[in-house]
């Protein structure tokens, strides 16, 4: 006897999508996961063991941006930031990461909660005069896009606690080979999403996500 | 006669489709570049980068300079150049491995897309053009 799949088949299809988007549902109660490592911490209560997530935290920084302020964590105590590396002489990817990071500069310049924070990974050229000028041509205002420079080592170690790739390399355009990534940071200094700077789709969901951590960062104000 | 004619037939329709062929690849070929070299500064859309990189799309430039754009491809430029009428002052890095006739395909694509309607460029004149390039230091 011949059994015919096919109709099975179908009704299998159908059911995974109807059930895949069922499962995502709407994205009123959706949230970013914390990206990094996570551990256990126990404290001591009233002789009870009480155990803590800790999660992954960028650390305190200073550095200075193109007006000569020194920016650190205060500057953003309670706004959600996006931060990228990149080198204004850098012929690869970094206009598209820059054309990119104007998108999201445009929509949210008026929302005082939200700082862009842009590290030059090439400070011995890209100095505060160089910076200033680069921002000034884009037409930005310096109190809600940040280009910083400072001490190399510093700026290398910050790369890292973002999770972002960046070296010196000769062999690499510019002399420098980097990530295009865009990281999303929320007000208490954790990781929320990574982007690809240099891609408009990935931006768009950028701007998606600061949609619901901004919304979120209402919630617990409340 | 009738094989002849045939032939006749066969040889121009192979001419007609070689020279057709001929005619997309170059048009290729300069689409081709323009993703390789030029489009990570100039973008997809010959937009850009606002204050920085001056667009290709709709530049008066592209017409008020078109006896230099050979030599700049080649030589790259820096130095303040005005775009429709904003001030950039960026290195372009020029690109010193394209052959003449490549150029020629290259302008021929910015100065015919991105909304540009431009005369195009012949292969000597643009030969010319290359032969007579300002000295270039490094
Ligand atoms: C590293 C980034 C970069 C790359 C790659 C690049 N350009 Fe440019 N281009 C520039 C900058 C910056 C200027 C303005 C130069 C100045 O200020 O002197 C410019 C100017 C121009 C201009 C004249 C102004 C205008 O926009 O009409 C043309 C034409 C041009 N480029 C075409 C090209 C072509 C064709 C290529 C590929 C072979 C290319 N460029 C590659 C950055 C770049």
């Amino acid at each position: 006897m011949n059994f015919n799949y096919k109709p099975l088949a179908a009704a299998l299809i159908i059911l995974t999508g109807l059930f895949g988007f069922s499962c995502q549902g709407g994205d009123s109660g959706k949230t970013l996961p914390i990206l990094g490592s996570r551990e256990p911490v126990e404290r001591v209560v009233n002789g009870e063991t009480i155990i803590d997530t800790v999660y992954h935290q960028v650390p305190d920084f200073a550095f200075i941006n193109q007006d000569s302020q020194v920016i650190s964590q205060e500057t953003v105590k309670g706004k959600i930031y996006v931060t990228d590396f990149f080198f204004t002489t850098c012929p690869s990817i970094c206009p598209k990461m820059k054309s990119q990071m104007l998108r999201v500069y445009e929509k949210y310049k008026d929302n005082p909660n939200v700082v862009l924070l842009s590290h030059t990974i090439d400070p011995a050229h890209d100095t505060v005069a160089v910076l200033k000028d680069y921002a000034d041509r884009m037409n930005v205002r310096s109190d809600k896009w940040h280009f910083l420079t400072g001490n190399r080592d510093s700026i290398y170690d910050m790369a890292l606690s973002y999770f972002v790739g960046v070296q010196e390399d000769e062999q690499a355009e510019g002399g420098f080979a980097h990530s295009g990534d865009f990281m999303l940071i929320d007000q208490n200094r954790h990781i929320r999403g990574h982007y690809h700077g240099t891609e408009q789709e990935d931006v768009d969901r950028l701007m998606q996500d600061m949609d619901l951590l901004l919304k979120e960062q209402q919630h617990e104000e409340k | 006669m009738k094989k002849s004619k045939l032939a006749g037939f066969a040889l121009c329709a192979m001419a007609l489709t070689t020279l057709t062929q001929c005619f997309t690849d170059k048009q290729n070929e300069g689409k081709r570049l323009y993703a390789q070299h030029c489009q990570s500064c100039h973008m997809d859309d010959g937009s850009g980068l606002r204050g920085l990189i001056p667009p290709i799309a709709k530049a008066d430039y592209l017409q008020t300079h078109r006896d230099e754009l050979a030599c700049l491809i080649r030589q790259g430029a820096d130095g303040p150049m005005v775009v429709n009428g904003i001030t950039y002052n960026k290195e372009m890095p020029g690109v010193k491995t394209l052959r003449d006739d490549q150029i020629t395909n290259l302008l021929n694509y910015i100065q015919t897309n991105f909304g540009n309607q431009n005369e195009r460029y012949t292969m000597s004149e643009v030969k010319e053009m290359l032969e007579a390039c300002p000295p270039h230091h490094e």
